[in-house]
């Protein structure tokens, strides 16, 4: 038989894989440094807290309970914080935005696979020091 | 109990994969704020697959790891950030 619980961390498991998985997508797939921390900071921020509310109910109550809910709260506070301290970082060294304009021009340069037809090319002109310098 | 520690552990299996995914960007970001964002992402993951194992195969203490290694990967951020800013350069 399946209880309440099992339901509720069940639930709260399949969300914060599923956030997880979009924060994953969006960091991989995402054509600029400035959306590339907004998929980080949003997507992986709720995927982190809903997988340690999961993790909170399935511990008993008492001080575990309450350090996973200080990480919570932690997490919560500290994770887009510190991508928007590296974003603000970044807009300070000159590194500049992605258009729609830098898309046309990297299209040829597209090293993602043909999978998007073409008009998901990543835009690594728009960098301000030059392409791939890996 | 079972069906709760089995699916906590699974879980954790799938953050490990996503990680790997993250990698990605952080071997190839074409900048060093990239690497540092994927690598910020992969940190929170790595907080987040300790206090599910902590959870799984109840061990209370890896929950302090968790943490610890939650503080360390917010200090990282800001203080990479800081430095590139002030100076150019971590080093």
């Amino acid at each position: 038989m399946v209880t309440l619980t099992e339901v509720v961390v069940l639930a709260l498991l399949a969300g914060g894989l599923f956030f997880g998985f979009v924060a994953a997508v969006g960091l991989v797939r995402l054509p600029d440094l400035y959306t590339r921390a907004h998929s980080a900071s949003k997507s992986d921020t709720l995927g982190a807290v809903l997988t340690l509310a999961a993790a909170a109910i399935a511990l008993d109550t008492g001080a575990d309970t309450l350090k996973l809910a200080l990480l919570i709260v932690f997490m919560f506070i500290t994770n887009p914080t510190a991508a928007h301290a590296i974003a603000r970082a970044a807009a300070d060294q000159g590194i500049e935005p992605w258009t729609a304009a830098d898309d046309a021009d990297g299209a040829g340069n597209g090293d993602e696979g043909a999978a998007g037809g073409g008009s998901n090319a990543e835009g690594d002109g728009a960098v301000a020091d030059g392409g791939d310098r890996r | 109990m079972t069906l709760i520690a089995d699916a906590l552990l699974i879980a954790a299996a799938g953050f490990v994969i996503i990680s790997i995914g993250v990698l990605y960007r952080a071997v190839k970001g074409p900048t060093m704020q990239d690497r540092v964002i994927a690598v910020n992402v992969v940190g929170s993951n790595t907080v987040v697959i300790a206090a599910l194992i902590a959870a799984a195969t109840d061990t209370p203490g890896a929950l302090d790891i968790a943490l610890v290694y939650a503080l360390l990967n917010f200090l990282m951020s800001i203080a990479i950030s800081k430095f590139t800013v002030e100076r150019g350069g971590v080093l």
